[in-house]
């Protein structure tokens, strides 16, 4: 039995003192308490009165017999000069900024009815960071309370952010100060939904989005994603887990859009594709485990840290990016748009999509023009005036309105392995599994989930993984080879899609589950479940692409991986500039060495040392190379790589380099 | 030369044969090569010495005299004696090992004196004009005990800071060194020394004073293993250097604690953490760990105890909250230094979130003492709530700056007055600031303190690392103020709300007084702000940091009032409220002044008396200094 205030309340392995003032009806305002996440204690929002002692209540553990006052004028005199502090070196430009109405310094200061700052107001001089095309981030606004570090170390596994300088300067930012597209960012978002301010927030392509609505030569087109058909309603106070689908599509057509196409169309097309890649990787033998690819924030980790499993990615392309190719390759060919340009804007839970958009594989074909996160429709349509609970419900625009509940489930974690695994029982004539329908082995919410299911006689191992951190694990468990799996679904973010960091922010920790339930609940109630046997997808195939996995499928649905570089960054001269003066006539060559984790593993400081030997004393050598260590030139798979004269070579070891260099000085 | 020595038998017996060789010389000269004398040439004096030997044809090296052979002189370079203001200082020592009967100190010893120093030495004289002399009295003082600076003093973890060569570990064996491990692995259980080491009031010398042995018994207590020991060097007060002194000075010492510590709570590693800034101290206390382990002191089964024990030495990259114990654990993990909250305690979870007993470098210094003479002879040295003594790094404007060790429960009128000799500019006292960034600034009137935790804690300073930086009438207390908020605001981790902003403001505060523009409601905001920093703060750092704060405006609010109402500052020290003035009756209107001023603040016809503008006056002094005829002055 604790007091709290004067009320009793019994303890019930409370692990601190916050969650039991809270079961005492006490909400105490905190800046860094997140329940997932580990007790920081910095902002010290949260001090109570506990038997005369002043403690921080979320780390300290509840004891028997506590006496706990939460009121007093000692506490409330702490709570308000520290917001006063956070205030007065905060940028107060609350009027123009995203987080207006749903910031929590904002929130707190007004509960507390702060009125005055006794402090002078800082400047706020530290420059904007617009480099990611995910995430923005604005250093003035930051309150320092770690919420995103330690999401993005102890649950994204990722560490990009962490805490720099000491004292009044301290900050949060990537490595060397580099800007976030420059580091190993993979645009998760999970950051952004745990900033309490504005200091981490999605790149708002809204202004984009608007031009192009408003342009007359231009056909806009949009895509809905199925997470967002979960969420969006928050947004307008339609309360957790509310679906609001045919409220979007009618919506959509109100903004301007021509066509409102459903991404549950394409997940339900990735599922067949998917599938078919996972039926031929059991007949070839492999490789396993089939990684599935939807996840652009997955992809990604995986091209910079893990660049040997590259090739067990499916090579199918996201859901989105799909939906983008079929519209932009077979739509437009097949209808007149009378010379005007389509322009495809897909709707999505999730930041990373935005980057998607923008890899290099994407770079000419261009399958989607512009990405809107869940908030950024939301701020769309409140802008246009429209009364969202008012409108009637739409449909989604044919070819690709029809759907069915396997593709829905790509929304959720374990979704996609649902999805594939009803797909594999169409494919593979399990009549029993057909009716089934339900995987509920697969289903959870827990970061890691395994199952085994047997379909037609085959004998499938599955894993499910929320969270980068999670992924990180079990690759790990996977190359020390104590896992083998046939699939492993990966999202990036906790819960997956319906969790996603473009989706609306949101302080209720059930928000998540709400959003999965509702998602399982529209595919429990739907007649069309089977993603093979959406009539949509078959007449796709039927008019466009043919069979699953046929050529023109492969065009228009598959794409490639690449190892990638984690930071940006200038080369290290090893020979100085001044060694490598015009020689004998001839121009000097720059040699940049590659010394990233993965030519170094492979040997590249032996061959930098040869180098080093015979640069200074081979007299065919000596002043004329520039010789250079640089950082990751994303050739990791093929040995150790060097770029001459801006050229990569590859497979440089130390007994042939002195002939690669050879050549390349006789080419200069 | 390294040999294992793998029973009580062999430590004895190198024990014996090197104070066997020490006494086949007739004089020890020792030089001091603590960071002091060093910075004072002291390398030079002691190449010096030996060369001045080597003319006289004199062998002066340990080695020859372990052969056996007999030499007039042993010339050793030794650790920091804490008076290092009167450094490089030699100590002579004459007959036996141990040699308490005779000895002679030198300061201010230059490389010219060597040759009269072994001179004297072969004649069996002293070298008058080396030895101490007391300003005040004029008195001469022969050897170092006597002096009055040492007079007061009993030196336990600085026993042989001075005395024994540090990077030779034969020295410290010879001096009894590894007795007390010998003693705890051999003759006591872990249970014996938690209980010894218990009542002898051994309390945290870091700052906190958390009693030593009730730390121990939570870390035996805790379930977890490994377990880990961690000895923390990361001493960051300004001017505090006890702890670099004993590393430097007697390393084995630091290391036999932590050894024992290892025992008691049945950890088999430790860690030393000591900051970059002191690269002696790492250097001699990395050599100490390599000839402790070649010599068997340290490792598997020591002294075939069946006790194993290795240390590992971490550097700090030297920021000053990295001596909270958590930040400190964090950084040796290879994390960003910074604090979080406890519980749960490092005896639970500390290093690598295994039970870990994490002692400050003197707190450990003191064990093997303790083991020595016991529990009842320690805390008999001290006060009953606090045992033993205290090291302070005495500062300021006294006359004797340097380190002195104190029983517990000495006034801070004995240290000051009689170690420190009384103020050495002859002017009133008026404060001393104790405990470091952490501490107070404590009056006149408290002078007659003894000198322990709680009864400093009760007044608003600490103990803390030991610092105590004595103030005569000529400081303004709000500066001090001022100045050890700018210490801890740029060295605040930046993690916790109240100690990032809070000590931000404060200081923006003091600044706002020191330049005469704030009102009585700044002095009420800063009052108020500071017990709010204090209060919820998350580490000992931040809570602490306003106590110079706090004290000054506790026993010096007389002071903060003129800056801020009358802006005056009454020690005359704050550039801003100082105003230059000319006396008319003195210029003579020659104008040097008008023409000197850089910002043409000065008015007047040639031959009438000139007049200052305060507003434009930027009180550089130029113009006292030209002015030939003494008739501008200042006044605050």
């Amino acid at each position: 039995m604790i007091t709290v205030d004067g009320v009793q309340v019994k303890l019930d392995g409370e692990k601190n003192l916050l969650e039991v003032i809270s079961k005492a009806g006490i909400n105490l305002p905190t800046f860094c308490y997140l329940s997932e996440l580990s007790v920081y204690g910095a902002c010290r929002m949260c001090m109570v009165d506990a038997d005369g002692h002043l403690v921080p209540a979320c780390s300290t553990p509840p004891v028997d017999g506590m006496n706990i006052k939460t009121n007093t004028d000692r506490i409330r005199k702490i709570r308000r000069t520290i917001i006063e502090l956070l205030l007065a070196n905060h940028d107060r430009e609350c009027t123009s900024c995203e987080r207006n109405g749903s910031c929590k310094l904002q929130a707190i200061a007004y509960q507390l009815g702060i009125d005055k700052v006794r402090f002078p107001q800082a400047t706020m001089e530290s420059p904007v960071d617009a480099s990611s095309p995910s995430i923005v981030r604005n250093p003035n606004k930051c309150i320092l309370c770690g919420d995103c570090v330690r999401m993005c170390r102890e649950v994204q596994g990722m560490g990009v952010l962490d805490f720099q300088f000491r004292g009044s300067k301290a900050a949060v930012g990537p490595a060397f100060c580099k800007p976030l597209a420059e580091v190993d960012c993979t645009n998760c978002g999970q950051c952004v939904q745990v900033c309490p301010t504005g200091a981490l927030s999605v790149k708002n392509d809204v202004p984009e989005v608007w031009a192009v609505l408003s342009e007359p030569d231009t056909f806009p087109v949009i895509q809905v994603a199925p997470a967002v058909r979960v969420a969006l309603g928050e947004a307008f106070g339609l309360g957790k887990g509310k679906e609001v689908t045919g409220k979007i599509a009618a919506a959509l057509r109100r903004l301007g859009f021509k066509r409102v196409f459903d991404t549950v169309f394409s997940a339900d097309l990735t599922a067949v594709e998917e599938t078919h890649e996972l039926l031929g990787r059991l007949k070839d033998g492999g490789p396993f485990p089939l990684f599935t690819s939807c996840c652009p924030a997955w992809v990604k980790m995986l091209e910079m840290h893990y660049r040997e499993y590259l090739g067990n990615l499916s090579s199918c392309m996201s859901p989105q990016q799909m939906l983008g190719s079929l519209i932009k390759n077979c739509l437009c060919e097949d209808v007149s748009r009378e010379g005007k340009k389509v322009v495809v804007v897909s709707a999505m839970p999730c930041t990373a999509k935005k980057f998607e958009i923008r890899r290099a594989q994407f770079e000419e074909s261009k399958p989607v023009d512009l990405v809107l996160t869940t908030s950024e429709l939301a701020r769309m349509i409140k802008e246009a005036g429209i009364d969202f609970e008012a409108l009637e419900e739409a449909e989604f625009d044919e070819p690709f309105g029809t759907i069915t509940g396997g593709g829905l489930l790509f929304g959720a974690t374990g979704g996609v392995a649902e999805a594939v695994l009803r797909t594999a029982a169409v494919m593979l004539a399990d009549e029993d599994a057909m009716k089934k329908i339900v995987f509920d082995e697969v289903r959870g919410l827990e970061g890691i989930r395994e199952a085994e299911v047997t379909l037609a006689g085959n004998k499938l191992k599955v894993c499910i993984v929320n969270g980068l951190g999670n992924a990180r694990k079990l690759l790990e468990q996977i190359k020390r080879g104590e896992k083998h799996y046939h699939v492993v679904e990966v999202m990036a973010c906790p819960g997956g899609c319906a969790g996603g960091g473009g989706q609306p922010i949101s302080q209720d920790p059930c928000v998540k589950k709400a959003r999965i339930s509702k998602i399982i609940g529209i595919d429990s109630a739907m007649k069309l479940r089977l993603p093979p046997e959406n009539p949509a997808v078959k007449e796709t195939y039927r008019r466009w692409l043919g069979e699953p996995g046929s050529q023109r499928a492969h065009e228009c649905l598959h794409t490639w991986y690449g190892p990638r570089k984690r930071i940006a960054g200038e080369s290290i001269a090893i020979t100085g500039d001044e060694t490598a003066k015009l020689s004998k006539g001839l121009k000097p060559v720059d040699v940049e060495v590659c010394v990233g984790t993965g030519c170094y593993l492979k040997g590249s400081y032996d061959v930098l040392k040869k180098l080093m030997e015979n640069v200074n004393s081979n007299p065919d050598l000596v002043g004329r190379v520039n010789l250079k260590a640089t950082f990751c030139l994303e050739h990791c798979d093929q040995g150790v790589s060097a770029r001459i004269n801006g050229k990569i070579v590859v497979g440089i070891t130390p007994e042939n380099v002195l002939e690669v260099l050879g050549k390349a000085l006789k080419e200069a | 030369m390294t040999k294992t020595i793998s029973n009580v038998n062999e430590l004895q017996k190198l024990r014996e044969q090197y104070k066997a060789a020490i006494s086949q010389a007739k004089v020890r000269v020792l030089v001091c090569t603590g960071t002091g004398c060093v910075a004072n040439g002291s390398l030079r004096v002691y190449e010096k010495l030996a060369e001045a030997a080597r003319k006289r044809g004199l062998e002066t090296s340990i080695e020859v005299l372990m052969k056996g052979e007999k030499e007039p002189l042993l010339l050793s370079k030794s650790g920091c004696h804490g008076f290092c203001q009167k450094g490089p200082l030699v100590r002579v020592e004459v007959s036996g090992t141990g040699r308490e009967g005779s000895n002679t100190l030198y300061i201010h010893v230059k490389p010219e004196d060597a040759d009269d120093i072994i001179e004297s030495i072969i004649a069996g004289t002293v070298v008058e004009r080396l030895l101490y002399r007391d300003l005040s009295t004029g008195q001469v003082y022969k050897s170092e005990e006597e002096i009055p600076f040492y007079r007061l003093q009993k030196r336990v973890t600085l026993e042989h800071c001075g005395k024994i060569d540090p990077e030779d570990i034969r020295d410290y064996i010879a001096h009894g060194g590894y007795s007390a491990v010998s003693k705890v692995l051999l003759e006591t259980t872990p249970d014996e020394v938690v209980d010894l080491v218990s009542r002898s009031g051994l309390r945290g010398r870091g700052g906190g004073g958390f009693p030593t042995g009730k730390k121990w018994s939570f870390a035996k207590a805790a379930k977890g293993s490994p377990k880990y020991v961690i000895c923390n060097g990361d001493e960051g007060d300004p001017g505090a250097f006890m702890d670099r002194s004993v590393m430097e000075g007697d390393p084995h010492r630091v290391l036999e604690g932590m050894i024992i510590a290892g025992y008691a709570i049945g950890a088999s590693h430790g860690y030393v953490y000591v900051r970059a800034e002191y690269p002696l101290a790492v250097r001699r206390m990395r050599k100490a760990v390599d000839d402790a382990r070649s010599f068997g002191l340290l490792g598997d089964n020591i002294l075939g105890s069946g006790f194993s024990f290795d240390v590992t030495i971490r550097e700090g990259a030297g920021a000053f909250v990295c001596g909270e114990e958590t930040a400190l654990i964090a950084s040796i993990e290879g994390k960003r230094g910074m604090p979080r909250p406890r519980p749960p305690f490092p005896a639970n979870c500390g290093v690598w979130g295994k039970p870990t007993v994490i002692n400050n470098v003197e707190t450990l210094a003191n064990i093997p003492s303790i083991v020595l003479n016991g529990a009842d002879w320690f805390r008999a040295l001290g006060t009953p709530a606090s045992g033993g003594c205290k090291t302070f790094a005495l500062a300021g404007q006294v006359a004797n700056t340097g380190l002195v060790e104190v029983p517990m429960g000495t006034t801070l009128r004995q240290v000051i007055f009689e170690c420190g000799g009384g103020i050495r500019t002859g002017k009133k006292f008026k404060a001393a600031q104790i405990g470091g960034p952490s501490g107070g600034c404590l009056p006149e009137s408290l002078l007659d303190l003894p000198l322990e935790y709680d009864t400093l804690t009760k007044v608003g300073a600490m103990v803390g690392s030991g610092g105590l930086v004595v103030m005569d009438e000529s400081t303004c207390m709000v500066e001090v103020a001022r100045f050890f908020m700018n210490f801890i605001q740029s060295e605040s981790c930046g993690k916790c709300v109240p100690c990032r902003e809070g000590t931000k403001q404060l200081l923006a505060i003091l600044d706002k007084i020191i330049a005469g523009k704030a009102t009585m409601e700044d002095l009420q905001l800063l009052e108020e702000l500071a017990l709010i920093v204090k209060d919820a703060s998350l580490c000992g750092l931040g809570k602490t940091a306003p106590n110079p704060v706090l004290s000054t405006l506790k026993y010096f609010r007389d002071e903060y009032i003129a800056h801020v109402v009358n802006k005056r500052c009454p020690a005359g020290v704050c550039t801003a409220l100082k105003e230059y003035y000319i006396d008319e009756t003195k210029c003579r209107g020659c104008t040097l002044c008008a023409r000197v001023c850089p910002v043409s603040a000065i008015k007047g016809e040639k031959g009438k008396p000139h007049q200052i503008d305060p507003s434009k006056c930027i009180k550089c002094g130029t113009c006292i200094q030209k002015c030939r005829f003494g008739a501008i002055s200042v006044r605050s």
